[in-house]
């Protein structure tokens, strides 16, 4: 790895910072792209040092034609400790099958979160069997698996702030993200 | 495969309110029924009042109490100026005076004698040398000897804690990796991303910090020099990277990595090689690794049984890990002292999430915090102390406890929800 590629990218990536966000999105309904960061001091390599990451959320459910009646319906709620999809749920999930099966062209990544109770990482591993018992659903009733993808977020991005039984419950959930293969 | 050669820089100046933010307060919140009384008089020579950070440090571990400066009996700087008796008679039992003194164009020398005046005796005449701009790391040196010399065990004043920042309501959080002085202090924000930061691990040389990023949508570990904001992205498999913990020698990442059906089993990723070995393989969670001191053991959390229990198994044997831990029903997240012989993890108990330790010698256990969601312990360099994260009235707070349970603090940020923290080793 060459070590002077990186101060090239160094100024390079405090540029595309802010476009980033943009570049990655194509749906009106986004939070607004981070405030532009000041750059004009000289950063001292000891107290000024920051990288930066991350980019926007990006469900594109209305770009891939998803039927009006499942884009606001995209989040499967489990019971505590629970990765077992609730017998309520079963019409829904087999509603978003039915539309995968038909679309090739459209991938869903299937996020995996739970409430804050526990510790992190293994929160990590419980959010992860979530959204596995997601994949498994779609996939017995006509999804295929290279439209399927999941990512655990544990307890790390919370739907909601509180910590309430209604705010935990809210929390314990697999959403689906649409977007174009 | 991974794109190892994907690995970038960001050098942007932090705004001054982000320090602000991220700055912790501590209170005291308990400490022990007697402590020493000590007299910091302060130090001429220097525009930062080194005496007053010495005693901040000292009062903060809970086993010092400080005697005002209205009430002391004169600003002697030299040992040989502290008339014992005033003193005495002032309630104190010992003195600690100091100067400091310009060597260089930027580096400064801290005198410091410590005497005893129930003895009269000198018991530490001492030469710093520092930076001009690192003024607080001498002062917390000065500390961490005072309190060695009296107390007879070591402290991590002069050390680094690192720790997540969290911003905003959900959806729309932003989230920051903080460094900071072991006492809050000198908050510095070195990673900040809209999407989650976590398990940040400091690497034996307290060069670099491991940790979890979601920044492309999917976890990955990334390694990011501290001084430099250097990052490499080391370990981008499928699915979860996850809670990575440095090897002793520093040369290897023990992490958790998911098959393609979702099942967590730890490997061991050779940084130098970038091979993965696989640690364990069962169809539960296996995950949160932490090295025994000589690297030939990982223990980790798994709920092969039922629930999380932590187990132990030596690496690159193939042997069936061992139960550690057995009283209640979860027992998680396992952080192990230098000597190898306590265990700190977080335990469930009634209602709530709390911090316990283990003697692994002869398995008794103790529950040393009183929160409902205490978790992510991480011991200080000497062992004497664990910092965790705590909730309260909604709000992610970072405190620390003795090992031995008889001083609690809390370290309280101005704004935003901290936790996640790690507390990085002695500085060489």
């Amino acid at each position: 790895m060459k070590r002077n590629l990186f101060l090239a990218m160094a100024f390079a990536a405090v540029l595309v910072t802010g476009c980033k966000s943009t570049r990655n999105s194509g749906t009106a309904d986004l939070p607004p792209p981070p405030a532009p960061v000041e750059s004009k001091a000289a950063a001292t390599a000891d107290t000024g040092a920051v990288a930066s990451a991350g980019v926007v959320g990006d469900d594109a459910s209305n770009e891939v034609g998803l039927p009006a009646e499942l884009v606001n319906k995209r989040v499967i709620y489990f019971a505590f400790d629970s990765s077992e999809i609730r017998a309520e749920d079963r019409a829904l999930v087999a509603a978003h099958a039915k539309f995968l099966a038909g679309r090739g062209d459209v991938g869903v990544r299937l996020e995996g979160h739970t409430d804050q109770r526990g510790t992190r990482e293994y929160n990590i591993g419980l959010g992860e069997r979530r959204a596995q018992a997601v994949r498994a659903a779609l996939g017995l009733q006509g999804a295929k698996d290279n439209q399927l993808s999941t990512v655990s977020y544990g307890e790390e991005r919370p739907a909601a702030a509180g910590e309430d039984e209604e705010s935990m419950a809210m929390n314990r959930r697999v959403e689906l993200v649409y977007g174009k293969r | 495969m991974i794109d190892w050669k994907k690995a970038f820089v960001a050098l942007i100046v932090l705004l001054s309110t982000s320090i602000a933010e991220a700055q912790l307060k501590i209170d005291i919140t308990s400490g022990v029924t007697d402590p020493v009384p000590i007299a910091l008089v302060p130090f001429i020579g220097s525009s930062m009042d080194v005496a007053e950070v010495v005693q901040a440090d000292l009062v903060r571990s809970g086993r010092f109490r400080a005697l005002a400066r209205e009430r002391q009996p004169g600003t002697p700087t030299r040992a040989a100026d502290v008339v014992a008796a005033n003193w005495r008679a002032a309630g104190t039992d010992y003195v600690v005076v100091g100067r400091v003194v310009q060597i260089m164009d930027a580096a400064v020398a801290v005198d410091f004698e410590l005497v005893n005046v129930l003895t009269g005796q000198r018991l530490l005449l001492e030469r710093l040398v520092a930076r001009s701009g690192a003024m607080r790391n001498a002062a917390h040196q000065v500390a961490d000897r005072i309190y060695e010399k009296i107390i007879g065990a070591k402290s991590a004043f002069a050390t680094r804690i690192a720790y997540v920042s969290v911003d905003g309501a959900p959806p729309a959080q932003r989230y920051q990796l903080v460094i900071a002085d072991a006492d809050g202090e000198g908050a510095r924000v070195i990673l900040e991303s809209k999407f989650p930061l976590m398990s940040p691990a400091w690497s034996p040389d307290g060069e670099s910090l491991a940790y979890v990023s979601f920044e492309t949508r999917r976890a990955a570990i990334y390694v990011q020099r501290v001084r430099t904001a250097e990052r490499t992205r080391v370990s981008d498999r499928p699915g979860v990277n996850g809670a990575p913990a440095w090897s002793p020698d520093g040369r290897k990442l023990a992490l958790t990595l998911s098959s393609a059906a979702g099942n967590l089993d730890v490997h061991v990723l050779d940084l130098q090689t970038r091979e993965y070995t696989r640690v364990t393989d069962d169809p539960a969670i296996d995950t949160e690794p932490v090295w025994s001191a000589d690297g030939s053991t990982l223990l980790f959390t798994s709920d092969r049984a039922g629930g999380p229990q932590i187990y132990r198994v030596r690496v690159g044997t193939g042997e069936r890990p061992q139960r550690v831990t057995f009283a209640g029903a979860y027992n998680a997240r396992p952080r192990l002292v230098g000597d190898g012989q306590t265990l700190a993890f977080v335990t469930r108990d009634g209602n709530g999430y709390r911090i316990a330790v283990q003697d692994l010698r002869n398995g008794a256990m103790r529950t040393l915090s009183a929160g409902r969601q205490d978790e992510s312990p991480s011991f200080s360099p000497d062992g004497g102390t664990l910092i965790f994260a705590a909730r309260e009235r909604g709000r992610g707070v970072l405190q620390t406890v003795s090992v031995d349970g008889l001083v609690l603090q809390r370290l309280k940020s101005e704004r935003g929800d901290v936790r996640d923290p790690a507390w990085g080793p002695f500085s060489p």
